[in-house]
């Protein structure tokens, strides 16, 4: 499973550089065209990133995650999902900076290539920021109610986190 | 809502730390947070950018334009309120397949014209119809081919495999997305579709 990875990765890339000469596209214009949108992306995203970042290397300083993953062990033993990554899954439907910030501590702490590292990058991979993508499409148009969107949508998050940590178990990458 | 959560945070911080006992770490914790995140930043800018750079060689050379066409017959089945020429079903289709690839800057534009698209033949101006609905939730549980943030998060971090992830982040959103996909259904099979003579299909929806 981890073959397909490693394999996918050059793929791509081969993929669609030869994809995009066949059609005459000017490759390298096109890519640096492209790396410019990511450092504004990424840009834009610097402010939110950074205050999260505070926020949550302060919460992991003052002991809370401990705290919290003590009080949450006996419900996710049940489900079979280890309670550090609980508080990213919270954080993950409400803002995305914040859930990287978190994935990142847990990444700090109990290293990328661990159980829970990798549990943890396929939970945050696996959905959007849920809570502003209704905002933004609704409030466009200007509809009050959402109807059955949050439900719907907040149990597709609860799956995406379960199968994220059973996936990364069973296919045991 | 971010204001509140992050008042939360640092609250919660101060609290906790004094109750635990943990109140010396949290005195260096903001500005090592404030550190951390800067050089997170610069480890991240690497990976993000070799992304979105393929995909845009991906945009410009049309291949999500073929993905859109592949896409579009399921796309008109979850959302058979609109006929496959509508306007707002091609930019549906153009929104999902900028989100697959990842591209984050053309597929919110694309999903706010969707959505103005769609709200133009929906009967009611408070409540969303049935295909309003599985679009935003599509959007809610998006599937990527390359999970960019993640990757370059996991690089940063020093792993030896950042791309292991792959097959189960594909696997773990197909699957989230098919349980939004089944709710929707379930939840506004009520609301009923009817084709008008113009080919373009009107929504009647009982749930104003």
């Amino acid at each position: 499973m981890e073959r397909i990875g490693t394999y996918a990765v050059p793929l791509i890339v081969v993929g669609i550089v030869v994809f995009g000469m066949c059609r005459k596209t000017a490759v390298f214009d096109c890519f640096t065209a492209g790396v410019k949108e990511g450092l504004s992306s990424l840009l834009a995203m610097a402010p939110s990133l950074i205050g999260l970042v505070v926020g949550v290397t302060m919460l992991e300083a003052s002991g809370f995650f401990t705290l919290a993953a003590q009080v949450l062990s006996p419900i996710c033993q049940w489900f079979g999902i280890p309670s550090e990554v609980v508080p990213l899954g919270l954080m993950r439907p409400i803002t995305g900076s914040g859930s990287f910030a978190m994935l990142n501590s847990l990444l700090e702490q109990h290293g990328a290539d661990s159980f829970i590292g990798k549990a943890a990058s396929v939970m945050a991979g696996s959905t959007e920021t849920t809570f502003y993508a209704i905002t933004v499409y609704y409030g466009a148009v200007g509809l009050k109610k959402t109807g059955y969107t949050v439900p719907a949508a907040l149990a597709a998050d609860m799956t995406g986190m379960l199968l994220a940590v059973w996936t990364v178990r069973l296919l045991g990458v | 809502m971010l204001n509140k959560m992050w008042f939360g945070m640092v609250v919660a911080a101060f609290l906790c730390a004094v109750m635990t006992g943990h109140i010396e770490e949290l005195s260096s914790a903001a500005a090592t947070g404030a550190d951390k995140s800067i050089q997170l930043l610069l480890s991240m800018a690497g990976v993000m950018c070799l992304w979105s750079g393929m995909m845009k060689i991906a945009e410009q050379s049309g291949l999500t334009r073929g993905m859109a066409q592949v896409l579009s017959p399921l796309l008109c089945r979850l959302m058979p309120d609109y006929a496959k020429e509508s306007r707002a079903m091609q930019a549906v289709c153009a929104n999902v397949t900028a989100n697959i690839f990842g591209l984050g800057n053309a597929a919110t534009p694309l999903g706010i014209l969707a959505m103005k698209e769609m709200q133009k033949e929906n009967r009611s101006l408070r409540t969303p119809n049935r295909s309003m609905t599985m679009f935003v939730v599509l959007n809610t549980a998006s599937v990527q081919l390359m999970p960019t943030t993640i990757a370059a998060l996991r690089q940063a971090a020093g792993s030896e495999t950042p791309y292991a992830i792959l097959v189960p982040v594909w696997l773990s959103s197909i699957g989230a997305l098919t349980v939004g996909i089944l709710l929707v259904t379930c939840l506004t099979s009520r609301m009923g579709v009817i084709r008008t003579k113009t080919g373009t299909k009107k929504v009647r929806s009982r749930t104003t």
